[in-house]
């Protein structure tokens, strides 16, 4: 099973698409751009954006890798799964990163990128996939310094569980139904710490307990299918804990739980992060979630970054047209429902034919706002709006901005 | 009721087996010269007519394998062939075969008693006079008590069933007496002292001795009878006796210490231990034959046709291919138009291809030869020149046949049906050939198979046989003991015609046949009554009841190391069993 | 659990019964229906009126079916015995008929038959668990590869190809032409080692025939398992690829291999007669088949109820193993 890093095939297409790091550069507003892609450049970049922003630079051909500065680091992440209809690129160059304690929100409809992306950072699109069932991928990814794509996969498996855990999202179907709770929490333990059975359920039941199950000594011994399911959330956050990860990505950790327990889970989640001090990305398709919980926020639509800001920004100065309509599917209490922006009407964009020009202008109302329509042409690059704040579309910051405070923020 | 059996039951039983046609998996090549433990094979036909490897050397170990256990070891009620020549390793009669080769073998010698019996009453009272020094397997002495008991035996049908009952029909035909368990003494056999037997016959009958020859006339003792359970461990009176039995899997006979050789000079009794095996498969029996695991196959049916292959093939010196008493043929029932009328009989004789129908059978070696008339080879009376019908030159005669035809008013031909058995291949082969070659002349034969396991309440069914008019049944004959009587009555005499089991197929009721039978019956002398037999004989054949099809032959193995071996017409052409010993 | 069992044994207890009651009314009552004698099967063929009429009485034949039930059902407690023709003949408990062709008590037959059929299925179910099991997950986890096409291949030949063909094939390649192991079946008890040489090839024919099914089977639930999300969460705990496999997708793989593998025993059970021919074991199945034969139905009714026996304990066990293995059913 070795992992072989992929070989870039999708370097002859990028003549069909503009090469994204020179015009990012060109239409650069800001010198915080590490279009030129010095080392001292890229840290400092790094350093004042917070670890919010790190790549604007990627497709290009990269010879010598630079180790990145940020506790995680992911450059120009390609993922494409070859099928019989065709390749479906499933992320298709996606740069951030992210510093401990930290917690970043990746929001997008489904079929939008964002599991296929906390997969690849697991390194789990490799494992056991064979021939044709094997998805290519290219870019890099760093963690604490370490290149995950090329390095031995056994050197992943070794990351993965213990600096890199993962709450799935349906904890029914993600624990095995045949064997106990406290048995998948010690196997989950025991396999990066050489520790007896004791130990390790010792260490179970102390989880257990962590995460707020009462009666754990007990429980240790249940099936997933005797826990109600927020309990089976908290006994999968357990287990993702077990070896105190530094980084934690939780995928739609609540999206199969009921209202009044999701909050419960957010909160775990967030005190959690605040004991171990670990970076936890939080995937989702509801902005509220994220609200509560991530300082950055990285909107992905078709495989692509559209915007990414810190969690503010996204949220009261939102840049893209599908953010604004994301924020209009959110449910909010304090307002009333009848003059309620309605959600991103159509559907998301098949991966394998990725609409020409911006892949959201099918379903973008304000897709003929740009002149000349160049919204179904060109695809719009990741710009600096404003220094951190990134957004892809071609309207420019005036009508943005008409458009938000006017049309949109009231309604919201 | 009368319960004449006959042999058929001993073919039947044979041809019971058919585990479907397995593939062919040539195990080709592998020329083992050592194959049969060693020696060189004594060569073609060496055990016919002849004693292949003559040899007294005791010793080692005799190794049968067999597809068909016996019906029952118990001597009242077996009545296989191949039970009956086994029973001799562990019973011994009166009187028993010459141990020699081919037809001498039928000539009768005196086993346990002193000399032949002695005839007087004008042939209806026999005298025996035991041997000395006979013993049982614990060592007390055999008494003419225990012969008579073990003749009385078969007299308790309701308990032991399955034997043939010669003796029984021919002392008490009115079936007065009701057998040992019930109806106390027999007066028809008189035992003055324990070394002295006499049988009183109420008519004389020249072939009562070859009947006490028969096993169901061995002695049994009556504080060992077990009844219907004597089978599994009969008492032996023979040279060797019982280690263990487990129906349909093995048997182990072990010396009878206690036998003397000097009271019997029948008996070679070479080997130490006779084994036998028992499989379902034949293909399995023939290789383990072939490749040596075993010696001898107990069933006597001969080698199925992929073994026969390869043994004629590649190891011929280890083949006999003796004659056996056995005939196949096709019977006209009468009741069946148009054969009532002879002449539509004589053409469907006259247009067979004789030769066409050897084939279907396997040719001559397999199959057998041509049969010019229904008496098999073995038995006394046989002539091979009387072919009335020009079968001995193989074709069709279809100019008589058309003749005949016309005479039976007929003239366009005819449909009937033929009756076979589908449990024996060659016997469907041969229906096949028939058809074909009767098609030419312009009878039309439709052919049913039957399950050959129900023959006697189907082909036995003079009823059934009507009702499904089946103008020609195919179906294999050989005598019980070796005498016209012991092979012609059932089939030819009037008197054997039954509602059920019936073997009279064509339904002969012919005066003539029957006194001709009463008169051969009568005769004490067995070169005389042949004679009339061999009349029998040419008077069912000018009746054109039968088609004879071939005098069957079997292609047997013999092991190379085996010594003393010959087939003997007294057990219908199958080895002497018990005079068969191994090399070591 | 423990009332469970009681009320499936109990179960199982009532399902032979019926078995019974069924496989009786096929071999005492159909008869009669279509007119024929029950006496002359019992005898076999070609028996005479006298043999007849004491089967007839020994068996109780004219006496209502009830009667002959119950008598039945006593012989198997406490035994019976079986008068007529002036004779009795004892069969002792537990009887099951007595054979009057063989003149042998049923049971003991069975008994003595049944280890080695158990043997020669136990054996071959070994193998075929192996062979299919490891031919199902390489072609399963390799999927599209050429190693996939050949375990598919192989086991397409396997389910096609009748027993008698590849036990001639085998025996004549490597009993009688390079003589490697025996072509006999020897007992246990006489020479274990023989006994081991002998089963090796009738072993092999049969686990080439299930293990194929097997395979099939195995490779269909491995795909389906391997898509689970419980996989996934293994491989990312970090388990090695050979835990995630042996132990994760394994567990949940064998559910429906046991199904089969409890049928496919209790089946075999009555006899692997084809096997049994090719190879002359002296199993049930030779047995039943001799019985066919020779019409011996007191046999064929031993051997049917054993059979059926073997089906419904098989399958109690493989129950009970489903809560094993599946904690999701609940014994109770």
């Amino acid at each position: 099973m070795t992992d072989q890093p992929a070989e870039k095939p999708e370097e002859q297409k990028a003549d069909a698409v503009p090469e994204p790091a020179d015009t990012a550069a060109a239409d650069a507003t800001d010198a915080a751009d590490a279009a030129d892609g010095t080392v001292d450049q890229a840290e400092q970049d790094a350093q004042a954006a917070g670890g919010k922003v790190a790549d604007t630079a990627p497709g290009e051909p990269v010879l010598d890798k630079k180790p990145a500065s940020a506790f995680l680091e992911v450059r120009d992440l390609r993922i494409h799964f070859p099928t019989q209809d065709g390749l479906v690129k499933s992320v298709d160059g996606l740069s951030f990163s992210l510093e401990k304690g930290q917690t970043l929100g990746i929001v997008g409809e489904s079929g939008s990128g964002k599991s296929v992306t906390s997969l690849g950072i697991m390194g789990l699109h490799t494992v056991g996939q064979y021939g044709r069932q094997r998805p290519k991928l290219s870019g890099e990814i760093w963690l604490n310094g370490q290149e995950l794509l090329t390095a031995d996969p056994d050197e992943v498996r070794k990351l993965r569980g213990r600096e890199i855990s993962m709450i799935f999202q349906d904890p029914l179907s993600a624990l095995h139904p045949f064997f106990t709770i406290g048995h998948q929490i010690v196997e989950a333990y025991r396999v990066h710490h050489d520790v007896d059975k004791k130990k390790a359920r010792a260490r179970a039941v102390e989880l257990l307990d962590r995460v707020g199950i009462p009666e754990p000594a007990k429980r240790v011994d249940s099936f997933p299918h005797e826990f109600s399911g927020g309990m089976r959330q908290r006994a999968m956050i357990a287990m993702s804990l077990a070896n105190n990860p530094e980084l934690l990505i939780a995928d739609e950790p609540t999206t199969a739980l009921d209202v009044t327990v999701q909050a419960q889970i957010l909160d775990l989640i967030r005190d959690l992060q605040k004991e171990f001090g670990s970076a936890v990305i939080i995937i989702t398709h509801d902005l509220g979630v994220v609200a509560e919980l991530s300082d950055d926020i990285l909107v992905m639509y078709g495989g692509r970054c559209v915007e990414y800001g810190t969690a503010e920004e996204v949220f009261y100065e939102p840049q893209h047209p599908y953010t604004w309509g994301l924020l209009g599917s959110m449910p909010r209490i304090d307002r009333e429902r009848t003059d309620r922006l309605s959600p991103v009407k159509g559907s998301p964009p098949s991966l394998i034919n990725v609409p020409e020009g911006c892949a959201f202008n099918p379903r973008c109302p304000y897709a003929d706002v740009p002149k000349g329509g160049i919204t179904r042409t060109r695809r719009p690059e990741l710009r600096e709006t404003k220094p951190g704040h990134l957004s892809a579309c071609h309207m420019d910051q005036a009508d943005r901005e008409r458009i938000w405070n006017e049309e949109i923020a009231p309604k919201l | 009721m009368t319960t004449k059996r006959t042999s058929r039951r001993r073919l039947a039983a044979v041809s019971a087996l058919a585990v479907g046609t397995l593939l062919t998996a040539t195990a080709c090549g592998g020329n083992d010269d050592d194959n049969g433990g060693g020696g060189d094979a004594a060569g073609f036909n060496a055990g016919v007519n002849k004693v292949a490897n003559a040899s007294d050397k005791k010793g080692g170990t005799l190794r049968y394998v067999g597809v068909q256990d016996a019906d029952s070891w118990d001597t009242t009620r077996m009545y296989y062939g191949f039970a009956i020549d086994f029973s001799r390793y562990y019973s011994r009669t009166l009187v028993s075969y010459t141990a020699a080769p081919g037809q001498k073998s039928i000539d009768l010698k005196p086993d346990l008693a002193k000399s032949k019996g002695k005839l007087s009453d004008g042939g209806k009272t026999y005298t025996y006079e035991l041997k000395d020094g006979l013993k049982w397997e614990d060592g007390k002495p055999i008494t003419s008590q225990d012969i008579k008991y073990g003749i009385e035996r078969q007299w308790a049908q309701n308990v032991l069933s399955g034997g043939p009952v010669y003796a029984k029909d021919v002392l008490d035909p009115d079936g007065k007496y009701k057998g040992p368990y019930e109806g106390g003494d027999f007066k028809g056999i008189e035992t003055p002292d324990e070394k002295t037997i006499v049988f009183h016959l109420p008519k004389p009958n020249g072939d009562f001795e070859q009947m006490l020859a028969m096993p169901t006339n061995a002695p049994v003792r009556k504080d060992m009878d077990k009844k219907s359970k004597y089978g599994l461990k009969p008492f032996s009176s023979g040279p060797y006796k019982f280690q263990s039995y487990t129906p349909n899997k093995n048997l182990t006979l072990v010396r009878n210490k206690n036998w003397s050789a000097k009271t019997d000079n029948l008996r070679k009794a070479l080997p130490d231990k006779v084994k036998l095996t028992l499989l379902t498969n034949a293909d399995e029996r023939d290789k383990r034959l072939i490749n040596g695991d075993a010696d001898l196959d107990l069933n006597q049916r001969g080698m199925d046709s992929q073994g026969r292959t390869t043994a004629i093939k590649e190891h011929k010196a280890n083949v006999d291919n003796p004659q056996t008493g056995f005939i196949s043929y096709v019977a006209f029932p009468q009741s069946v138009k148009p054969f009532d009328n002879i002449h539509c009989r004589k053409a469907a004789i006259y247009g067979t291809d004789h030769k066409s129908v050897q084939t279907a059978r396997g040719g001559p070696m397999a199959g057998g030869d041509l049969a010019t008339n229904m008496l098999p080879p073995t038995v006394p009376g046989w002539d091979k020149n009387d072919d009335q019908y020009g079968i001995a030159k193989g074709s069709a005669d279809v100019a008589k046949a058309k003749e005949e035809l016309k005479k039976c008013g007929k003239p366009n031909g005819f449909k009937t049906t033929l009756a076979v058995r589908n449990t024996d291949k060659s016997d469907e082969k041969s229906a096949e050939a028939i058809q074909a070659s009767l098609k030419k002349v312009g009878i039309n034969v439709e052919i049913d198979p039957f399950d050959g396991a129900q023959g006697s309440s189907i082909v036995g069914n003079p009823d059934v046989v009507k009702k499904k008019g089946y103008g020609m049944v195919l179906y294999g004959w050989g005598p019980d003991f070796p005498s016209g009587q012991g092979y012609g009555v059932p089939l030819w005499n009037s008197k054997y015609i039954l509602d059920n089991g019936n073997n009279n197929y064509a339904l002969i009721d012919d005066k003539k046949i029957d006194s001709q039978f009463a008169d051969a019956i009568a005769d004490e002398d067995p070169k005389s009554a042949a004679k009339k037999y061999a009349e029998i004989n040419k008077e069912v054949m000018k009746g054109a009841y039968y088609l004879p099809l071939t005098y069957m032959k079997v292609v047997q193995w013999r092991a190379s190391h085996l010594t003393n071996v010959y087939s003997a017409d007294a057990f219908n052409g199958w080895y002497d069993m018990v005079n068969i010993g191994v090399k070591k | 659990m423990l009332t469970y069992l009681i009320r499936r044994l109990f179960a199982v207890a009532v399902m032979l019964v019926v078995i019974i009651l069924a496989v009786f009314c096929i071999f005492f009552l159909i008869p009669k229906w279509t007119g024929t004698d029950p006496a002359t099967m019992f005898v076999g063929k070609q028996a005479d009126k006298e043999a007849i009429e004491a089967v007839r009485q020994k068996l109780q034949l004219d006496d209502p079916i009830l009667v002959q039930l119950f008598e039945f059902f006593k012989g198997i407690f406490v035994g019976r015995d079986y008068t007529g023709g002036g004779t009795t003949t004892h069969c002792s408990a537990p009887c099951f008929g007595y054979s009057f062709r063989t003149e042998q008590e049923i049971w003991p037959i069975l008994t003595d038959r049944l280890p080695v059929t158990l043997s020669l299925a136990v054996g071959a179910a070994v193998l075929w668990l192996i062979i299919g099991l490891a031919v199902g997950i390489v072609s399963a986890l390799k999927r599209g590869t050429i190693w996939d096409r050949l375990g598919m291949t192989g086991a397409l030949a396997g389910v096609s190809l009748p027993i008698y063909f590849t036990g001639l094939i085998l025996l004549a390649v490597f009993a009688y032409q390079l003589d490697l192991v025996s072509n006999k079946f020897t007992p246990f008890g006489d020479n274990p080692g023989e006994w081991f040489s002998g089963m090796i090839l009738p072993w092999i024919s049969l686990a080439f025939l299930f293990g194929a099914m097997y395979a099939r089977i195995t490779r269909a639930t491995m795909l389906e398992v391997m898509g689970e999300d419980y996989i996934r969460t293994a491989r990312a705990k970090g388990l090695r690829e050979p835990v995630v496999i042996g132990k994760h997708a394994m567990r949940s793989t064998m559910t429906p291999v046991l199904t089969l593998l409890g049928i496919d025993l209790g089946a075999l059970m009555g006899g692997a007669i084809l096997t049994e021919t090719t190879f002359s074991i002296p199993g049930l199945g030779q047995a039943v088949l001799k019985a066919i034969n020779e019409k011996d139905l007191p046999l064929i009714l031993g051997v049917t109820l054993i059979t059926a026996t073997a089906v419904v304990i098989a399958n109690l066990i493989v129950d009970l193993l489903y809560g094993v293995i599946d904690p999701r059913v609940r014994l109770a």
